[in-house]
C-alpha cells in the first residue's frame, strides 16, 4: 500500500518573495522523511504543496506512477496531519475520525467499524462520543493522526505534529508514532524544526534553509557526514572555529585543523568541531586550552575552554573521562573528526552549546 | 495547476458579485438617487429650505432630544454594564434581559406606552396635571421615548469590554491605595473609553433617526414638537417634496459622517484590544 | 459577595465600616441601575400590555377580531419573513466575502454595509422613494417594463431588507473570523469539496451565529415603521404593516386597539429575542 513520493524543482513565490526554491528530493516508500529546518526555511510550504493545499509556482510532485500537480486537494487522498490539530470543533471524535469516510460516501457500517479499529490504534475508544474541547493537547493530536488515516490514505504528511505540545507529551507521542509507524508502513513526510525529533523517527532527512534543500541524507549521513557549513551547525552542537586554509589545514593562530584539502589556499574556511569530539583526557592533544568552567550536567560535563586566540570551545566529557580537570587548569585537547568548510558570509552558525545529548 | 484554480476563481467572482448587486441595489444607488433628486432643483432649494424657520426649529429639536438621550445613556448605560458584569444578585438575568428590551419593543409601542402613561386618561396624568407639567404632545415625552429607545447601545458595547478587561486592574489599583472614584476615574473608564465613546456614537445615530415613538408622542405640532425626522415626514404628507428631500440628504450627510467616525472608532478600539 | 462582605466586615471597628460603605456603594449603584431600566423599560411595557388587556381578554379579542388588524398583523409576519431570509442568505455570504476575500474596496464595503445602522429609517425610506419614484430613471424604466414597487409589499420588503441589511453580517463575521482555516483544509485533505466542507465544516460552526442574526432581524422587521411609512401606501388590508396601523389607531384616539396589536407584535419578538440572546450565550460558551 505504500508509494513513494518524487519531488522534482519545486518553487512557490508569493507575490515577490520566494519562499521555496528548486526543491528535489525522493520520499522513499513506507519510510518517514523528515523536512527538518528552521522556522521561514520553507518546509511547512513543501508539505502543502505536496498535499495540493497551495499551488506551485514550478516543478512537480508525484506519487507512485502519478502526476500529482493537476490533481485537487480532494482527489490526492493524502492523510494530513495539522500542527494546531484542525479537529472539528463542533464534531464528536468518532464523527472527526469518520468524516473522510463520511464524505466519501463510504458505507454506514464500513464507517463505523473503521472509526473503531483507529480509535483503537490511537487508544482512544472511551473517547468516542467526547468533543475535542474535552481532551488534553495529546489525545487532540492522536484523534487529528487517526482522523488522517482512516480514509487508508497513501502518504501521511505530518506538519509540526507536535509543536504544540508541551516536552512530556512530546517524548511520549513521538516513541508512540515511531511504533505506529512500524506496523502500518505508510509512506510519510514529516516538517519539523526539532532535530532530535527528525534524528529519531526519519529514515530519510531533508534539511532545507530559506527556502532551498541543503542535505539529503540518512540520520547518520545528516550528522556526521554534513555537506554545508549550515547542516554542520544546524544538526547537532557544533564548535565553529574560523580561520584561513594554509596547506590542507584550518589555521587560527598556532592551531592546526586538518580537513581542509578540498579548500583552496589561503580562504577563510571555517572548521566544525562536535563538543564530544574535544578529547580532554589522552592530555597529549596538539592543541593546547584553559579550563574556564566546568558544568556537570549528570552523566556528563561540559568543559568551557579558552584557546590562545581567544576563541572559546566547549567540550563534552563524560565524568568518568574528566581525570580531575577542574577550573583554571592548562590542558592540551585533541580535536576530532572536524569538518572544515569555505566560511559563510555570516555567522548564523550556532556557537552556543545548549544541549547535552 | 490551472485546472484546479479556475473553477474556484469563477465561484467567488459570482458570490462577490451577487454581494456587491446587493448592497448596491439596497444602498448605494438609492443613495446616490437621493443626492441628485434632492440637488436637481438647484442651489436656491438648498438655502431656502435649510433657513426656513421650521427646519431650523427641526433640527434644533432634534439636536436637544439627542444630546439629553446621549447624556442620559451613557451615564446610566455605565452602571448598569458595572453592576451586571461586577454584582451577583438576585434578578441579574433579569435585569440583562430588560436590557434588550428596546431591541424587541416596536419604536410604535414604545410611543403607544408613554401615551399609555402620561395621555388624557393616563396612569401618571394625574400627578404631572396637577402640577401644570405637560408631558405628553412635548419635549418630556420625546425624550423619554428616545433615551429609551437607546438604552441598550451604550450597555451592550460596555459590557463585553469590562468582562474581557477582568478585576485584575482594578484590584491592582485598589491595592496600591486609590479609592473607588480614583479607581474608576484612572483604570476601568480609560479601559472602556473606546467602547463607550462608540456606544454614544450608535446612540446619537439612533437618536437623530427615530421617528416612530416620537410620531406618537409629539402629537406632531409644526414648529412646536416637530424634530428633523418629522419634518420630513410632514413635508412628504404636504408635497412639499423639494424640502423633504433636502432635509432627508442633510440626515443622510449627519449620518454618514457619523458612520465613517464610528468605523474610525472601531478600528482604533481593535488596535487597542489587539495590543494587549 | 454581599454575604462576604457582610461576614468579614464583623471583624473590627474600622474595617467593618468601611466594608459597610463598600456594600452599601455596590447596594446604591444596583438600586440606580433597577430603578433606571425599571422606570425606563419595564414600566412601559407593562403600560402597553395592561392596555392591551384592559379589561380581561374583551379588548384583545375585539381588536383582533377586526379583519383590518388581521391583515396588518399577517402582512408584517410575511414580509418580516421574506425580509429576514434574504438577508440570512445574503448577510451570510456578505459576511464570508468580507472575511475571507481580499479585494480592492474590502473596507469600503464593510463600511456601507454599517449604513442602515446610521442612516435614519425615514431617510431610507426616502431614498426608496427617491429611487423608485416616477421621476427617477429607474422608476420609469420599472413602469415600462410594467413592474411596480412603491406603495406594494415589494417595497415593504426593500425597505425591511435595507435597514436590517448589517444585522445578520455582523452576527456571523466575528464567528467566521475566529474559524481555524485548518479545519477546512483538514476537510479538503480528507476528500470534502468546496460545498460538503461548508455544510458540514463551517456553516455547523457560524450555524447560532447566523441563526440569532436573522432572529434579530426579523424581530426588527416586525416593528419597524419609519423606512415602510412613506412607501408602502398605507392601504388598509394591502398594504398597511401592523406598526403603522397601530400609528393610525393611535391618531384616531383608540389606544386600547392599538395596545391589542402591539402587545401581540411585542410577545412574537420578545420571544424571539430571548431566543437569540440564549444562542448567543450558548455559542460564547462552547466557544
Amino acid at each position: 500500500m505504500s508509494t513513494r513520493i518524487v519531488v522534482e524543482g519545486l518553487t512557490k513565490r508569493f507575490g515577490s518573495f520566494e519562499a521555496v526554491t528548486d526543491v528535489t528530493f525522493t520520499a522513499p516508500a513506507g519510510a518517514i522523511t523528515a523536512l527538518l529546518g528552521p522556522s521561514g526555511s520553507g518546509k511547512s510550504t513543501v508539505l502543502r504543496m505536496i498535499a495540493g493545499l497551495e499551488e506551485p509556482t514550478a516543478g512537480r510532485i508525484v506519487m507512485g506512477d502519478e502526476e500529482l500537480t493537476v490533481k485537487s486537494v480532494q482527489e490526492r487522498r493524502v492523510g494530513f496531519v495539522f500542527q494546531h490539530y484542525a479537529l472539528f470543533r463542533h464534531m464528536t471524535v468518532a464523527d472527526n475520525v469518520g468524516f473522510g469516510l463520511r464524505v466519501r460516501k463510504e458505507d454506514k457500517a464500513v464507517r463505523e467499524a473503521r472509526v473503531r479499529e483507529l480509535l483503537e490504534l490511537v487508544h482512544l475508544e472511551p473517547f468516542a462520543d467526547r468533543y475535542p474541547a474535552q481532551l488534553s493537547g495529546g489525545q487532540r493530536q492522536r484523534v487529528a493522526l487517526a482522523r488522517a488515516l482512516a480514509p487508508a490514505p497513501k502518504v501521511l504528511l505530518l506538519d509540526e505534529p507536535f509543536g504544540a505540545l508541551d516536552a512530556k507529551v512530546r517524548q511520549d507521542l513521538r516513541r508512540w508514532l515511531d511504533e505506529l509507524h512500524r506496523e502500518l508502513g505508510v509512506t510519510s513526510v514529516l516538517v519539523t524544526h526539532d532535530q532530535e525529533e527528525a534524528l529519531e523517527l526519519a529514515n530519510q532527512i531533508v534539511v532545507m534553509h530559506e527556502g532551498r534543500v541543503e542535505q539529503v541524507g540518512s540520520p547518520g549521513e545528516i550528522y556526521d557526514q554534513p555537506v554545508t557549513p549550515f547542516v554542520a551547525g544546524f544538526v547537532g552542537a557544533a564548535n565553529v572555529l574560523n580561520g584561513e586554509v594554509i596547506g590542507g589545514h584550518v589555521h587560527l593562530g598556532s592551531i592546526r585543523i586538518p580537513g581542509a584539502a578540498h579548500l583552496d589556499e589561503g580562504a577563510a574556511a571555517a572548521a566544525f568541531v562536535r563538543p564530544h569530539d574535544v578529547r580532554v583526557a589522552s592530555g597529549d592533544g596538539d592543541v593546547s586550552a584553559v579550563v574556564e568552567r566546568v558544568a556537570s550536567l549528570g552523566w556528563l560535563s561540559r568543559v568551557s575552554l579558552r584557546l590562545p586566540g581567544g576563541e572559546t570551545l566547549v567540550a563534552h566529557v563524560p565524568n568518568d573521562e574528566l581525570h580531575g580537570v577542574g577550573e583554571g587548569d592548562a590542558i592540551r585537547v585533541d580535536l576530532r573528526n572536524p569538518k572544515a568548510f569555505l566560511a559563510p558570509h555570516e555567522t548564523s552558525a550556532r556557537e552556543e552549546i545548549t544541549s547535552p545529548a | 495547476m490551472s485546472a484546479v484554480a479556475t473553477p474556484k476563481v469563477r465561484g467567488r467572482g459570482w458570490l462577490l458579485a451577487a454581494c456587491l448587486v446587493w448592497v448596491g441595489v439596497l444602498l448605494l444607488v438609492p443613495l446616490v438617487g437621493i443626492v441628485i433628486t434632492a440637488l436637481q432643483p438647484g442651489i436656491h432649494v438648498v438655502t431656502q429650505t435649510l433657513s426656513a424657520p421650521d427646519v431650523i426649529h427641526a433640527v434644533e429639536l432634534t439636536a436637544v432630544i439627542t444630546a439629553v438621550s446621549v447624556v442620559v445613556t451613557a451615564l446610566f448605560g455605565v452602571v448598569v454594564a458595572w453592576v451586571l458584569v461586577r454584582q451577583r444578585f438576585w434578578g441579574r438575568s433579569l435585569m440583562n434581559a430588560a436590557v434588550d428590551l428596546p431591541f424587541a419593543l416596536s419604536p410604535v409601542a414604545v410611543g403607544l406606552a408613554a401615551l399609555v402613561l402620561f395621555g388624557p386618561g393616563g396612569w401618571l396624568a394625574p400627578f404631572f396635571e396637577a402640577r401644570g407639567i405637560q408631558i405628553i404632545f412635548a419635549l418630556p415625552s420625546m425624550v423619554l421615548v428616545t433615551v429609551f429607545i437607546c438604552v441598550p447601545f451604550t450597555i451592550r458595547e460596555v459590557v463585553p469590554v469590562l468582562e474581557e478587561i477582568g478585576l485584575d486592574e482594578e484590584d491592582a489599583s485598589r491595592t496600591l491605595g486609590a479609592s473607588v472614584w480614583q479607581t474608576f476615574f484612572r483604570v476601568t473608564l480609560p479601559n472602556i473609553r473606546w467602547a463607550l465613546t462608540y456606544g454614544v456614537a450608535l446612540t446619537t445615530a439612533r437618536a437623530v433617526g427615530e421617528i416612530g415613538a416620537v410620531l406618537i408622542v409629539s402629537g406632531l405640532l409644526q414648529g412646536k414638537t416637530e424634530t428633523a425626522t418629522l419634518f420630513i415626514f410632514r413635508a412628504y404628507e404636504e408635497r412639499q417634496i423639494p424640502a423633504a428631500y433636502m432635509v432627508a440628504l442633510l440626515l443622510a450627510a449627519v449620518s454618514v459622517t457619523l458612520l465613517v467616525v464610528i468605523e474610525f472608532l472601531r478600528h482604533r478600539q481593535e488596535r487597542e484590544r489587539s495590543r494587549t | 459577595m454581599d454575604g462576604a462582605a457582610q461576614t468579614l466586615g464583623g471583624r473590627g471597628g474600622l474595617r467593618s465600616s468601611q466594608r459597610t460603605t463598600a456594600a452599601l456603594r455596590h447596594l446604591a449603584l444596583r438600586g440606580a441601575a433597577v430603578v433606571y431600566l425599571g422606570l425606563l423599560v419595564a414600566l412601559p411595557v407593562v403600560a402597553v400590555v395592561t392596555k392591551g388587556f384592559g379589561d380581561g381578554f374583551v379588548t384583545f379579542r375585539e381588536a383582533m377580531a377586526t379583519p383590518a388588524a388581521w391583515a396588518a398583523i399577517r402582512l408584517t409576519l410575511w414580509t418580516s419573513t421574506v425580509a429576514a431570509a434574504l438577508n440570512a442568505v445574503m448577510g451570510t455570504l456578505l459576511a464570508w466575502v468580507l472575511v475571507r476575500y481580499r479585494f480592492p474596496g474590502r473596507r469600503l464595503l464593510s463600511t456601507v454595509v454599517d449604513l442602515p445602522l446610521a442612516i435614519p429609517t425615514l431617510v431610507t425610506g426616502v431614498m426608496i422613494l427617491a429611487l423608485y419614484g416616477p421621476n427617477s430613471l429607474f422608476g420609469r424604466f420599472l413602469d415600462d417594463l410594467g413592474v411596480r414597487v412603491l406603495f406594494t409589499p415589494i417595497a415593504i420588503v426593500i425597505a425591511l431588507c435595507t435597514v436590517t441589511l448589517p444585522l445578520v453580517v455582523r452576527n456571523v463575521q466575528p464567528v467566521l473570523q475566529e474559524l481555524d482555516k485548518a479545519e477546512e483544509e483538514a476537510a479538503a485533505t480528507l476528500g470534502a469539496g468546496p460545498r460538503t466542507t461548508f455544510r458540514r465544516v463551517v456553516f455547523p460552526a457560524i450555524r447560532s451565529a447566523v441563526v440569532a442574526g436573522t432572529l434579530l432581524t426579523f424581530s426588527r422587521c416586525l416593528g419597524e415603521i419609519g423606512s415602510v411609512i412613506l412607501v408602502a401606501g398605507n392601504i388598509p388590508k394591502k398594504t398597511l404593516t401592523a406598526p403603522v396601523f397601530i400609528f393610525q389607531l393611535t391618531s384616531q384616539f383608540k389606544p386600547a386597539e392599538a395596545a391589542a396589536v402591539a402587545t401581540l407584535l411585542f410577545a412574537i419578538s420578545f420571544v424571539l429575542v430571548l431566543a437569540t440572546t440564549r444562542l448567543i450565550a450558548r455559542n460564547e460558551a462552547s466557544a
